[in-house]
């Protein structure tokens, strides 16, 4: 077992915490405060290769390890939430599953631009009626007559990079069975469609407490005709196929969620050295050097499960139990730093400019999506138990 | 086009700069990144790369961790790269250095070499003029802009002068000395650093230099030493003089700067 990390792994951190302090950290109070997309940020990421990190070289990525993948949206994080789930929404959530599950043809297609960063990408799965439970996904896709094509119905919420994206996986359902119990189930299937496609068109766009940057759209498909060669992977198992990209995409929001904890972190310690009250620093108080000694603890044992996931990634074929665990103990930790962040800051810490208070707004996403901190908790007593 | 850039692995001096006892300094305890000059200068000659399929090779000179820089300069996509290291090359000031340089780069074909300027850690200015007088060829040093003209085999260079600049014209090969202001460098790609690490780095010792004698290198080799070094004196906190109108406050400055002789 070994923890240091190796040169090769040690540049790829100092290039991704260079190019986020540069190129990132200058424009994260305008990203927050305008919710405008940092498109010259992404323009910029797509430049030196950030946009397909675990993807193959011969896809058009750069053919780094998952490890490497989790750092960029760890560094990135640090300094910008929003950015960071730029990144790990496009990555882990439509170039991996295309990566996993798509034919030749599609990852020519598809693949090869997403992950040189000349396409975004993004991942529809949520509904209105259908969260924490896929069954209740009301959107429909039924095959044409001759088999040529799929018609989309049904509408997708809450979808990072929503307008801007321009590829899409979306999780609709095309067969209806019965179960042994005679309980009729929905039987899902995966779908690539592409921006432009008459039929599908955007819907509210959310104003949201965090990653206010991020573009958070609804999706709507109304007889959204779609290339029967667009399904992905088997028909029938997209359930699974949306399940094994979530998995990889908790490693990315684990990586989030521990660069916003560290962020606050670094951004607390600069604080309180300056900070004076009663003739001395802030920091020279007990309480404050144990809240800070509680806060690097949560960080460093957060970034052990994150780095541990990402290496089960590379290296087992199902690691849903390493990265649950990994998302449920960062965005835990991420919650909780930046909130003793905020406190720490006392009445500054309330004030924008500050951006502990961004963090703490950013981080509490990170319970959120790509399952919640109960359905994590779900996936690992499930483990347990089965 | 064959292009050489030499690079310099120097301490960061943005964390602060650090001492041994002896007063030299302690590169130890100062983290190394690649002289910001000489990035500039690799930079320039990727761009010719990218504009005209220039071969670029990377040397340097140093420990043997100086291969870091040479990485470095792979990930951001350098051709092939050579480390001068040995102990017998240690201590050199800047004729010692320029005499080890231009031996390694007698080995090699070449239609440019580009240097810093500079490096932040000694401030010379000297090594890249120095190796283009030992191997007879023109320099064009301060370049703010570079531009080659393959046919004709010609550089035209942008050349910093105090507050304005010269044009000037040399025929290949040459050497040119790169400001930091020259360009933007650009970041290594993630799938550049894992490549990085697979190439080969040409390791170089004192046997494998051209038409150098002992004489010039090395510590014994340096007709300059260093007998002293200490870090910036603090200045003093100054005077605050109010004067009653404009007229005073001038004739007051006036007054100081003759006496320290300044005009």
């Amino acid at each position: 077992m070994d923890f240091q990390l190796d040169q090769q792994h040690e540049m790829a951190r100092a290039l991704f915490k260079e190019f986020a302090e540069k190129e990132v950290k200058p424009h994260a109070i305008d990203v927050d405060e305008t919710e405008e997309f940092p498109i010259e940020t992404v323009k910029k990421m797509q430049k030196f290769g950030f946009m397909g990190i675990p993807i193959p070289k011969e896809y058009g990525g750069q053919g780094c390890d998952p490890l490497t993948y989790a750092m960029c949206v760890e560094e990135l994080a640090k300094v910008c939430g929003t950015t960071a789930v730029i990144v790990s929404a496009h990555t882990s959530l439509c170039c991996d599953p295309i990566m996993t599950y798509g034919t030749e043809e599609q990852k020519q297609k598809y693949l090869v631009p997403l992950a040189k960063g000349e396409k975004l990408g993004a991942f529809g799965l949520t509904e209105p009626m259908a969260g924490t439970d896929a069954q209740g996904v009301q959107t429909k896709a039924v095959l044409t007559e001759d088999g040529k094509e799929w018609i989309l119905n049904g509408s997708k919420c809450f979808i990072t990079n929503g307008e801007v994206a321009d590829v899409y996986i979306i999780i609709a359902y095309t067969d209806i069975v019965e179960d042994k119990k005679g309980r009729k189930q929905k039987k899902f299937s995966a779908f690539i469609v592409e921006k432009g496609t008459p039929g599908f068109t955007f819907g509210t766009k959310e104003n949201k407490m965090g990653i206010r940057g991020s573009s958070t759209y609804e999706l709507i498909f109304q007889d959204c005709h779609i290339p029967a060669e667009n399904l992905l992977g088997a028909r029938g198992k997209g359930f699974n196929i949306a399940m094994h990209t979530l998995d990889g995409g908790r490693i990315g929001i684990a990586a989030q969620a521990l660069g916003i904890a560290e962020g606050a972190l670094d951004r607390t310690v600069e604080y309180v050295k300056e900070r004076k009250q009663f003739g001395r620093s802030i920091g020279a108080f007990q309480n404050t050097q144990f809240q800070l000694a509680n806060m690097a603890t949560q960080c460093e044992a957060a970034r052990l499960l994150v780095y541990q996931a990402a290496d089960a990634k590379k290296n087992q074929a199902y690691y849903g139990v390493e990265a649950a665990k990994a998302k449920l103990f960062a965005a835990e930790v991420a919650m909780d730093v930046t909130t003793k962040a905020v406190q720490l800051h006392g009445g500054y810490g309330y004030i924008r400019e500050y951006e502990v208070e961004r963090m703490m707004r950013d981080a509490k996403i990170t319970e959120i999506y790509e399952g919640t901190s109960e359905v994590q908790r779900m996936v690992i007593s499930g483990a347990l138990l089965k | 086009m064959k292009i050489v850039v030499c690079i310099k692995q120097v301490p960061d001096t943005k964390g602060g700069v650090k001492f041994k006892p002896d007063g030299t300094l302690d590169r130890g305890a100062m983290l190394a990144i690649m002289n910001p000059d000489d990035k500039a200068g690799l930079e320039a000659a990727l761009r010719l790369k990218d504009q005209y399929g220039a071969e670029v090779t990377v040397l340097t000179m140093g420990l043997p961790k100086a291969e870091a820089v040479l990485r470095e300069a792979f990930a951001m996509g350098a051709d092939k790269g050579i480390l001068v290291t040995d102990r017998v090359l240690g201590g050199a000031d800047t004729w010692a250095t320029s005499s080890t340089i231009a031996g390694a780069i007698r080995n090699l074909d070449y239609d440019l070499i580009i240097t810093g300027r500079q490096a932040i850690d000694g401030d010379t200015a000297q090594v890249g003029p120095q190796i283009s007088e030992h191997l007879n060829l023109p320099v064009i040093s301060y370049a703010e802009e570079i531009k080659v003209d393959e046919k004709a085999m010609t550089v035209e260079v942008k050349r910093q002068f105090e507050d304005r600049y010269h044009i000037v014209k040399a025929k290949m090969p040459c050497l040119i000395t790169a400001l930091s202001e020259l360009n933007e460098p650009r970041y290594m790609t993630p799938g550049g650093i894992f490549d990085a690490f697979e190439k080969e780095v040409t390791v170089w010792g004192r046997a494998d230099l051209k038409d150098v004698d002992d004489s010039n290198l090395g510590l014994k080799g340096s007709p300059t030493q260093i007998a002293k070094a200490s870090d910036k004196v603090k200045k003093g906190q100054g005077e605050k003089v109010v004067l009653d109108s404009a007229d005073e406050a001038v004739e007051y400055l006036m007054g100081k700067l003759v006496e320290k002789h300044i005009v």
